[in-house]
C-alpha cells in the first residue's frame, strides 16, 4: 500500500534542519552552478552567432532562449528553420529531443524535499536540464532543498541567456580554437560528477559503463542510423537503469 | 509579413513575427511538459522497490550516454584526438576528485594544448 508508508512516517523526520533557510540553500544552489555557467557560456555564444548568421531576426534566438532554454533543440530549431522545415516538424524534434527529461524529472521527483508548494515545483521544473539534473541528482544529502535547486536553475538560465546575447551582439571575437575547446567543458563537467560515485560503487560503474557501451553501439551501428539523438539517449539510459535495477536487487547504501 | 504565407515554406525566414513567435512558444512548451508532469505527479507517490531503484539508477546511466560516444566529437568534427586528450584530462583529475570546476577547466585545457602542439 503505497499511501500506508506516507502518513506513518511523522513528519518531522520529512523536513531535515537546516541553516539558513531558503535563501542559503539558493546561495549553495548558485555556487554549486558554476562549473555549469562556465560550460553553458560557450556553448550559448555559439547558439547566439548561429541564430544571427541563419538571418533570423535576433529575437528569435533570444526568445528561444528564455522560453525554451534546451541548448540541442534550440541549435536543430534554427537548423530546421532555415532548411524551410513545417512548424509541426520542428515541434515534434523539440518534443523528442527533450523527452529524455521525463525519466531526469521523474527521478528527481524521488529526491526532492516534501514541503514543495506547485509555485515552486513549476519554476524547478523549467530548469531541469541534463546538467542541473546531473549537479542535483549526484548531491550526497537524501533530500534536496527547494531554494539549492532554484539557485542552480538561476545561475544555469542566466548563463544560458546571457551567452546567447553576447553571441548575438558581441561575439565573433573569440579565436577558433579557444571556442573549440570549450565544446568539451560540459562533457568534462558529466565526468567531474559521474567518476567519484563510479570509484565507490561497482553498481554505478556497471551502470554507467553499460549506458555508454549501449548509446555507443546505437550511434554507431547503420542498422540505428534512423533513430536521432533524443531516442539513442533514452533507449540507452532506459535500458542500463532497467538493467541495473534487474541486478543490483539489495539496496545499496547511498555514496 | 504576410500572415497567410504558409508556414512550410522555404521562406520560414520571412514568416510573420507572430507565427515565429507561436513556434518558439510552441518549442517551449513541449520542453517544458516532459520536465514538469513527473515532478507534479510522482512527487507524493510511494514507489515499489523495483521502480524506485530504476530511478535512483537513472542519473548514472544517463550521465554515462550523455557522456559518450558524444565527448569524441565535442571539439570539432576532425578533432577526435584533442577531444580524447581533454576527455583523459578530465577523468584522471575527477579520480582524485578535484573541484568540478578544475575538472572542467582542466577538460578544456586539455583539448586545447592538444590542438596546439599538434599543429
Amino acid at each position: 500500500m503505497p499511501s500506508l508508508n506516507r502518513h506513518t512516517r511523522p513528519e518531522a523526520t520529512l523536513v531535515e534542519p537546516r541553516h539558513g533557510g531558503v535563501s542559503a540553500d539558493i546561495r549553495r544552489g548558485v555556487t554549486a552552478g558554476i562549473p555549469i555557467a562556465i560550460g553553458y557560456v560557450p556553448i550559448a555564444i555559439a547558439f547566439g552567432l548561429l541564430a544571427k548568421s541563419s538571418g533570423l531576426p535576433n529575437w528569435v534566438g533570444m526568445a528561444m532562449s528564455f522560453f525554451v532554454f534546451a541548448g540541442a533543440s534550440q541549435f536543430v530549431g534554427v537548423n530546421l528553420l532555415v532548411l524551410g522545415a513545417g512548424f509541426g516538424e520542428i515541434v515534434l524534434t523539440t518534443l523528442i529531443l527533450n523527452f529524455r527529461h521525463f525519466l531526469m524529472s521523474a527521478a528527481l521527483s524521488q529526491r526532492l524535499e516534501t514541503n514543495v508548494t506547485k509555485k515552486w515545483l513549476a519554476l524547478i521544473a523549467f530548469g531541469v536540464t541534463d546538467e542541473t539534473f546531473g549537479v542535483s541528482a549526484l548531491r550526497s544529502e537524501a533530500k534536496l532543498a527547494k531554494g539549492f535547486v532554484l539557485g542552480l536553475n538561476v545561475i544555469a538560465y542566466t548563463a544560458w541567456n546571457a551567452g546567447t546575447w553576447i553571441g548575438l551582439f558581441i561575439a565573433e571575437g573569440l579565436p577558433e580554437a579557444l571556442k573549440n575547446s570549450m565544446g568539451i567543458a560540459l562533457y568534462a563537467m558529466f565526468i567531474g560528477l559521474l567518476l567519484p560515485s563510479m570509484k565507490r560503487s561497482r553498481e554505478v560503474m556497471t551502470i554507467a559503463l553499460l549506458a555508454a557501451a549501449i548509446h555507443a553501439l546505437l550511434r554507431w551501428l547503420p542498422i540505428f542510423a534512423g533513430l536521432s539523438a533524443g531516442w539513442t539517449i533514452i533507449i540507452a539510459t532506459v535500458l542500463s537503469a532497467a538493467a541495473g535495477a534487474a541486478i543490483f536487487t539489495k539496496e545499496a547504501n547511498r555514496s | 509579413m504576410n500572415p497567410i504565407e504558409p508556414a512550410s515554406s522555404a521562406s520560414a525566414l520571412h514568416t510573420a513575427p507572430w507565427a515565429l513567435f507561436s513556434l518558439v512558444l510552441a518549442m517551449g512548451l513541449v520542453t517544458y511538459l516532459p520536465r514538469m508532469l513527473p515532478l507534479a505527479l510522482l512527487r507524493h507517490m510511494k514507489l515499489p522497490p523495483l521502480a524506485h531503484r530504476f530511478l535512483r539508477f537513472i542519473p548514472f546511466a544517463a550521465l554515462g550516454a550523455l557522456i559518450f560516444p558524444g565527448i569524441l566529437s565535442s571539439t570539432g568534427s576532425d578533432q577526435v584526438a584533442a577531444a580524447t586528450a581533454g576527455g583523459i584530462t578530465a577523468v584522471l583529475l575527477a579520480l582524485f576528485e578535484m573541484n568540478l570546476i578544475l575538472v572542467v577547466a582542466g577538460g578544456i585545457a586539455g583539448a586545447f594544448l592538444w590542438v596546439q602542439l599538434m599543429l
